[in-house]
């Protein structure tokens, strides 16, 4: 296949667009009208300027643009591929909607510094397309860098003990893992390869021997801690602390899936899937999803503050993408990387439905929210679809990349893989449809009246219907997706 | 035992700057009084300053000045002079000690007028309070 | 002619200017400020251009009265040479901008003197940078070094007496490399750098020569606080004046260090290649112990100026071991750290000097809600945090790259170690105190009533340079492979 590679300004403009929104939303602190058409206007504004981009990276082409010559044959450099695409589409789309919910969260519940909150919101989502834009592993950590920095405000936003006590938690985890383990394999790389650019097929092979290329790669699993491979994933449950829009879209979508995609990203362009094949080196990568995705999916059904129960999902979820990539057959990875958009549809729909039950009714805790589904339908059955979409059932998108983990793991030969998958959809049900099925059939708690609790307000309501409708377009139109994903796959 | 002895006599200008310098330095770790610390300071220099100009010295040397007509006419015998470059150097290291030495003495002052004394140990007791 | 000489003019320009300031500073206030910015503005100036015509025409000797080498003193104008005279008269410039403010505030009626000094002490840098002559050195160092003992004793309270401690420590450390010196001449009869390089080979590796490196670099490590020599730096550095400080810490370290890269580079390395390789792989362990203390030890601090000599301390340890290390890539991290931990260094000062003249202390407990006070300085003070920590793109990040590939390179792996740990260390130090700043304190977060805590920026002359460095620290981060491309790799000798 031939690469139509075209150096364009385009890659560092989408970059650039939040960061420096951040400035007009810093300067209209006290007009939060102005403000908030600002933080729309770089959302939609963002959106576009991916999707203008994606008939040619559709077209197997890319856009190359370099920013710095830092260091000698590493540049500091953007660029547009099929795997970058189908990153930015996602989150720059799904910040529409965040947005507009962030407005309606935060306005109904009246939260202080909310000009901090919208700038430091930019911050993050112009780290995320840094992240999936770059040509390179510095590139990527300086991005991953900011998001873990711009996010910390974010998390910390109550700025009260419990979000002090959660924003140590944060960036011990997130910062301790970055700068200890992935800057020192990202030295190693360098010194081993002598670059560190993304390349279909990976840099390392022939270099190195198997005992330091395994290592690395641990070093780099558990290095990219955002995607909450376990041990290090307890930052996430403590990461609830935040206001809801910043659990849905960050910690649901942003933050944890750009750990993932480095990760695959390293599998991918760094190792490349047959050197990991050749060193046994997928067992490694599936065995410790594996593990995360059981104990994690375990822990959840304990979880009763309905956010943490969400999060430690997530952390079950995002092993899944971890667990095809570490396949190492077509259709696992296709699946992996097919469940990073078909969890973020499903899972930010889930949190913003959380987040509007606790505007409406001011409850956290799942055993506090008996009968309140016949009270906020269209919530509660938004958060059934996106349940659903998060177990794997049709029509909903989750099938699709479940359906194709799956398949890679028989194509693989690896029942056990199989069998941890079905498990695991099982004890998705079991920490989702309580709630859903509590909330429409059980009877409120003796004495607590429910008959003030109205839905959340349209700008809360109308994001998460969106979202969920869009969990069963995927199924049905999942083809730009997929296109991309067989594009980056090379398949 | 005896080599050891001979050498020590041949090259006592060393051994003196040694035992100088070690006496300095002792002060200036050892001692707790600003003053003495001061004192050993000024050896410690004047030791250093003794081994440069001992190392220019030559025996059988003598000053460094010469005639200009001899000088051209007949050269200059470098072992009938003492080098005058260490000496030279020196006087400018005894400048920067007497400069250290002075701003030490201004500074002396100042903490004497906060704290009354100029014991190091009495001086903390003073600021621990 | 005057493109010829135009660092002479960069070193006589705060020299001179020091003295007038002493006569008219007395008369009027306004001819300090006049003429401190104006001298350290036309050294900085002018000292671009002595870059810029390096770096067309290549590195020139000159000699000063027209005394040929080996016996009149020498000056090297390289590209680093070159590099140091901008960074020194930069960060002397836009310190001395925010210093005559705190100036004013800390030490009324005494400003002249103050700045008589200050710029005294820059001259004396500046020619530091440049010589190449080991005698002039001596005494270049200890015109610094007078200086500076008496900018610190202009502090408060311990001020003086850590002073006089820096004093006895100072004049061991200067002894030591005089004595050095001394044995160098007395085993090659010159004191002119290069022309000891050339002679010394012949003695092969004789005890002698190396009693004398040992002397000269233990001196040096003195005067740049090389743990476990670092004693005096904490009180001396933290006691002094805000305006002092400002310009002592980013600069006093960070010269020595460059003044034993050129020791090492001109005299050590030719010498040892005949033998003694031994000390190297002892000396990169000390430098990684070094890091390490330093950073534990700033882990126990409770003032931000202190916390941060403690910092300056470990950072020598990163420099000296990359220097050590001696391969290309650890050369190249510690010198274009030397650039780096200068501006990082000066753009913490700067935030430190704001904060405290708007709150009059800097113990952790006084930090409470300055992110809403003083927005522009914390974000400042937040850009070289970052840098410390070595997160890009800021400047930091890079000189760590190439100090920690070259421990890769060289196999010294508790090198790296070290400065892994350091550098989360300094992700904890400065996260704390970010945590200060941006969770308001005990009675400032009452009844929730954020906002009420009113912006109180420091004046716009102490934030300026302050702004500017910070954007800096982004700039050379950015442009660090042009630093390293052009400058630093010209000067690193080709058989790193």
């Amino acid at each position: 296949m031939t690469m139509a590679s075209s150096y364009s300004i385009a890659p560092l403009v989408v970059v650039l667009l939040a960061m420096l929104g951040t400035i007009p939303i810093m300067l209209s602190d006290k007009r939060p009208n102005l403000r908030e058409s600002w933080t729309l206007l770089v959302a939609v504004g963002q959106f576009l300027l991916v999707a203008a981009m994606l008939p040619k990276v559709l077209a197997g082409g890319e856009y190359v643009f370099t920013i710095a010559q830092v260091l000698p044959g590493v540049p500091l450099q953007l660029r547009v591929d099929a795997m970058g695409m189908f990153f930015a589409l996602v989150a720059s789309f799904l910040w529409i909607f965040t947005s507009i919910y962030s407005i309606g969260y935060m306005r109904t519940l009246e939260e202080h510094g909310q000009t901090r909150y919208f700038a430091a919101f930019a911050l993050a989502i112009s780290s995320t397309i840094g992240v999936a834009f770059s040509a390179n592993l510095l590139t990527l950590y300086l991005f991953y860098e900011m998001l873990s920095l711009s996010t910390y405000p974010l998390v910390t936003h109550e700025q009260n003990a419990e979000a002090r006590a959660s924003g140590r938690k944060y960036l011990t985890y997130i910062l301790g893992t970055s700068i200890g383990l992935v800057l020192p394999a990202m030295l190693i790389t360098y010194s081993l390869a002598g670059t560190l650019d993304f390349k279909t097929g990976g840099i390392l092979a022939g270099v190195g021997s198997p005992e330091v290329l395994s290592l690395l790669l641990v070093l780099f699993i558990f290095g990219f801690a955002k995607a909450g491979i376990m041990p290090f994933h307890g930052w996430l449950p403590a990461a609830m602390v935040a206001p809801t829009p910043v659990s849905s879209f960050l910690h649901g979508v942003a933050v944890v899936k750009v750990g993932v995609f480095s990760i695959l990203r390293i599998i991918f362009d760094i190792y490349g899937p047959n050197l990991l094949f050749d060193l046994n080196l997928n067992v490694v990568v599936t065995t410790l999803a594996s593990i995360t995705i059981l104990v994690a999916s375990l822990v959840a059904l304990t979880q009763d503050n309905l956010k943490r129960r969400l999060a430690y999902s997530t952390i079950g979820q995002l092993s899944y993408m971890v667990l095809g990539a570490g396949m190492v057959s077509a259709a696992g990875m296709m699946g992996g990387m097919l469940h990073i958009v078909m969890h973020a549809f499903g899972k930010i729909t889930l949190f913003f439905c959380a987040g509007a039950i606790y505007v409406a009714s001011g409850k956290k805790y799942i055993s506090q929210m008996d009968g309140l589904g016949r009270r906020m339908p269209v919530t509660y059955f938004a958060f059934f679809l996106g349940s659903l979409s998060i177990i794997g059932m049709p029509p909903l998108g989750g099938f699709i990349s479940k359906w194709n983990l799956a398949m890679g793991a028989l194509e693989a030969g690896q029942i056990t893989l199989l069998v941890v998958l079905l498990v695991s959809s099982l004890l998705n049900a079991a920490y989702f449809f309580p709630i859903v099925y509590r909330g429409f059939f059980a009877q409120p708690a003796e004495g607590s009246s429910l008959d003030e609790v109205r839905e959340a307000p349209l700008l809360v309501v109308i994001p998460l219907a969106v979202t969920a409708c869009c969990s069963v377009l995927l199924f049905f139109f999942p083809n730009v997706f997929i296109d991309l994903a067989k594009l980056a796959l090379g398949l | 035992m005896e080599s050891i002895l001979s050498e020590i006599v041949a090259k006592y200008n060393y051994w003196i700057y040694v035992i100088l310098m070690m006496i300095g330095f002792y002060a200036m770790i050892g001692k707790r009084n600003l003053v003495k610390k001061l004192l050993g300071m000024n050896i410690f220099q004047t030791a250093i300053i003794l081994f440069y100009v001992s190392m220019g010295v030559k025996r059988g040397g003598g000053i460094p000045i010469v005639d200009k007509h001899e000088a051209l006419l007949h050269g200059v015998n470098p072992a009938h002079i003492d080098n005058p470059v260490p000496h030279v150097l020196m006087l400018t290291a005894i400048v920067v000690s007497v400069s250290v030495t002075g701003v030490a003495l201004a500074i002396m002052q100042r903490i004497y007028r906060e704290y009354g004394t100029l014991e190091e140990d009495e001086i903390l007791e003073k600021i621990e309070r | 002619m005057i493109s010829q000489n135009l660092h002479m003019f960069v070193l006589a320009a705060p020299l001179l200017s020091g003295i007038l300031v002493n006569l008219l500073g007395r008369l009027s206030r306004r001819w300090i400020s006049v003429l401190t910015l104006g001298s350290l503005g036309f050294s900085t100036v002018g000292a671009f251009f002595v870059l810029l015509r390096v770096l067309a025409k290549g590195s020139f000797h000159y000699t000063v009265g027209n005394w040929t080498p080996p016996y009149g003193i020498e000056l090297l104008v390289d590209p680093l040479s070159a590099l140091m005279l901008l960074l020194v008269s930069g960060v002397a410039f836009l310190a001395s901008l925010s210093a005559l403010k705190s100036v004013d505030q800390e030490l009324p009626g005494k400003q002249h003197v103050f700045f008589t000094m200050y710029l005294i002490l820059v001259a004396g840098l500046l020619g530091l940078v440049l010589t190449a002559d080991a005698f002039n050195l001596y005494v270049l160092l200890e015109i610094t070094s007078i200086n500076t003992y008496g900018l610190i004793a202009m502090g408060k309270g311990r001020a003086p007496l850590a002073s006089f401690n820096y004093i006895i420590m100072g004049s061991i450390g200067a002894c030591f490399y005089l004595l050095g010196v001394g044995y160098l001449y007395i085993l090659t009869g010159t004191l002119n750098m290069a022309d000891i390089a050339s002679r010394l080979p012949a003695q092969g590796g004789t005890a002698a020569v190396a009693t004398a490196f040992a002397f000269i670099l233990v001196g040096l490590c003195v005067k740049m606080a090389f743990f476990p020599l670092h004693g005096w730096l904490p009180n001396a550095y933290s006691l002094a004046p805000s305006g002092a400080g400002v310009m002592i810490a980013p600069l006093m370290t960070k010269v020595t260090v460059y003044l034993m890269a050129r020791v090492f580079f001109v005299m050590y390395a030719p010498w040892q290649s005949t033998g003694h390789q031994g000390v190297h792989p002892l000396v990169v362990w000390a430098a990684s112990a070094a890091i390490i203390a330093a950073s534990a030890l700033a882990l126990s601090q409770k003032n931000l100026r202190r916390m941060l000599t403690y910092i300056i301390v470990a950072e020598v340890g990163y420099m000296v071991g990359g220097i050590w290390l001696a391969n290309a890539q650890a050369i190249t991290g510690a010198l274009l750290h030397i650039v780096n931990d200068s501006l990082m260094t000066l753009c913490l000062f700067l935030a430190a000097s704001a904060i405290v003249y708007r709150r009059g202390s800097l113990d952790f407990n006084h930090l409470g809600g300055l992110y809403r006070s003083m927005p522009l300085t914390m974000a400042a003070f937040t850009v070289g945090a970052f840098s410390m920590i070595g997160v890009p793109p800021t400047a930091g990040f890079f000189s760590k790259w190439y100090l920690i590939l070259g421990g890769i390179e060289g196999g010294h792996w508790e090198f790296v170690v070290a400065l892994l740990v350091s550098s989360l260390v300094n992700a904890v130090l400065f996260f704390r105190i970010i945590e200060f700043g941006y969770f308001p304190t005990g009675e400032q977060a009452h009844g929730h009533g954020h906002g009420e805590l009113a912006v109180q920026e420091a004046p716009l002359q102490m934030v300026q340079p302050l702004i500017l460095v910070a954007v800096a620290l982004i700039a050379v981060g950015l442009g660090s492979g042009w630093i390293v491309n052009d400058i630093i790799r010209l000067v690193v000798p080709g058989n790193f």
